[in-house]
């Protein structure tokens, strides 16, 4: 919940709420892109971003994503934050 | 250096590490009389005991465990309140999935869940929102918990519902911040501190600033660090180097990501709908001065504390700490895990008796969790 998840930013899809799809892990999940949008949001397609519970915190180059991922991975907290991600989709659902 | 062959690189967390042993040698600190550094963020503890970084690293410089994981500091009387509205009729209480097995008084979430109560886990508050969308009839409370890198989160998340008008979301707010409680610590006369190793993901929001207390008016380095085991050994290096050379400065080894500003629309959003509360209390540290965050009377349509009139909004609870747990005194550097006479004992990651077993952020359940192979590898 503390580290942030590096992930792709991969197409806006409620630009009115800031929504944008992220591509983290081979996951996808819908994000809020509001903290890291200063421009139109188009522009942040195919972009790198820190994602903090849902929110891009901050933009970040593919090889700092890289890096940040394999750190994750090595204290378990990549995989943590993915079982976040699906443990929310089943909340939504009801199913939790 | 079993451990050093695990790193991406092991040449350089080699170099590093002896690059770290000479400056320990030219300040003459050694295993008896070592420096104290400590590492404020309970990601970095966690990296610290995966890496057995303690262990590598020279014993002239000593590892304290600072209370930046927020699992750890909730007092077991906010557990009893969140379970609190749990169970209230008709409420769906989300929350985070790391507070779920937080002991409180009598339960965690996850017992209370296990009791009947509509508890679910989520990922974001985002999903706490899209909750109460399809659920018009249901009050939806999502638990706010974290430092400045969740805090966003919540602020952003309450700005939409008051756009969109929703009337049945609202937030159990427990956010706290970094820099009270290092002051705190700073204070304590029976704390011995050299220097720290600074949160990443937190100073990427709030910047660098927020530390430059700590340098001008304790004196003491702080160099801002990444997750990655060798930005660790960087950072730990580059703050011994301030030792050595007398100097106490704010540092940034984490440029790559963390900007001296932080990012602003968080900022904004953040003293939008927060303010500091007069004091919060920190699960072994007590009561701080303006450590914790309430939502601004603006918002409090949005305020579980105000909806439900728990919590702050009807004055604080006292609870006793259990019997036997040391956690306080390991906060604060007194003692280490190992030394609490509950550790693997009357406290474990399964059955936790201490927050700091909670969480892999914990330094008990870091020490627990990579103990058994730190023997094996000694
Ligand atoms: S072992 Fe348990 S009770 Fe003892 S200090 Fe650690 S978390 Fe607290």
């Amino acid at each position: 919940m503390c580290l942030g998840v590096p992930g792709q930013i991969i197409a806006v899809t409620q630009p009115e709420k800031m929504m944008a799809m992220a591509e983290v892990s081979g996951v996808r999940r819908e994000i809020n892109v509001a903290p890291v949008a200063t421009g139109p949001l188009e522009e942040l397609i195919g972009k790198w971003t820190l994602i903090h519970v849902g929110f891009a915190m901050a933009l970040i180059d593919e090889d700092e994503a890289a890096a940040t991922l394999e750190a994750l991975r090595g204290l378990g907290e990549a995989q943590e934050a993915l079982d976040a991600m699906a443990a929310g989709d089943a909340a939504l659902e009801g199913r939790s | 250096m079993k451990y050093a062959e695990e790193f991406r690189d092991p040449k350089a967390a080699k170099a590093l590490l002896a690059q770290i042993a000479e400056v320990v040698d030219d300040i003459g600190a050694s295993r008896d009389a070592p420096i104290h550094i400590m590492e404020i963020c309970g990601g970095h503890t966690h990296a610290i005991f995966r890496y057995g970084l303690d262990k590598l690293i020279h014993d002239g410089v000593d590892f304290i465990h600072g209370p930046g994981c927020p699992v750890c500091v909730l007092p077991m009387s906010r557990v009893d309140e969140c379970i609190e509205i749990a169970e209230k009729e008709g409420v769906i209480f989300t929350s985070f999935g790391d507070a779920m097995r937080v002991p409180g008084t009598k339960k965690s979430l996850l017992q209370a869940k296990a009791d009947g109560a509509d508890i679910r886990m989520v990922y974001s508050p985002l999903d706490a929102l899209e909750l109460a969308r399809r659920n018009p009839d249901r009050e939806v409370v999502f638990f706010g918990l974290g430092f400045e890198t969740t805090t966003p989160s919540t602020a952003l998340s309450i700005q939409v519902a008051a756009r969109e008008g929703l009337t049945n979301f609202s937030v159990f707010c427990n956010h706290i911040t970094v820099p009270e409680p290092i002051k705190v610590l700073l204070d304590d006369p029976y704390m011995v501190l050299d220097g720290f190793v600074g949160p990443g993901h937190v100073s990427m929001v709030i910047g660098t600033h927020p530390y430059d207390f700590i340098a001008q008016n304790y004196g003491k380095p702080i160099v801002v660090a990444g997750f990655e085991p060798l930005d660790l050994l960087q950072s730990v290096l580059m703050v011994l180097q301030q030792i050595r050379d007398g100097r106490a400065e704010v540092e940034n080894q984490y440029a790559r990501v963390v900007s001296e500003h932080g990012n602003p629309v968080s900022i904004a959003a953040m003293a939008d709908v927060y303010e500091p509360r007069p004091s919060f209390e920190w699960r072994g540290l007590g009561e701080i001065d303006a450590s914790g965050l309430q939502i601004r009377k603006a918002y409090e349509a949005f305020d579980a504390e105000v909806k439900f009139g728990i919590g702050h909004a009807v004055g604080a609870r006292v609870v006793a700490e259990p019997e036997g747990c040391a956690c306080g005194a390991v906060m604060t550097g007194r003692m280490k895990p190992v030394q609490c006479p509950q550790f693997g004992r009357g406290c474990t990651p399964e059955m936790p008796l201490g927050a700091l077993m909670v969480s892999s952020e914990g330094a008990c359940a870091a020490y627990y969790q990579y103990g058994g192979a730190r023997a094996a590898a000694e």
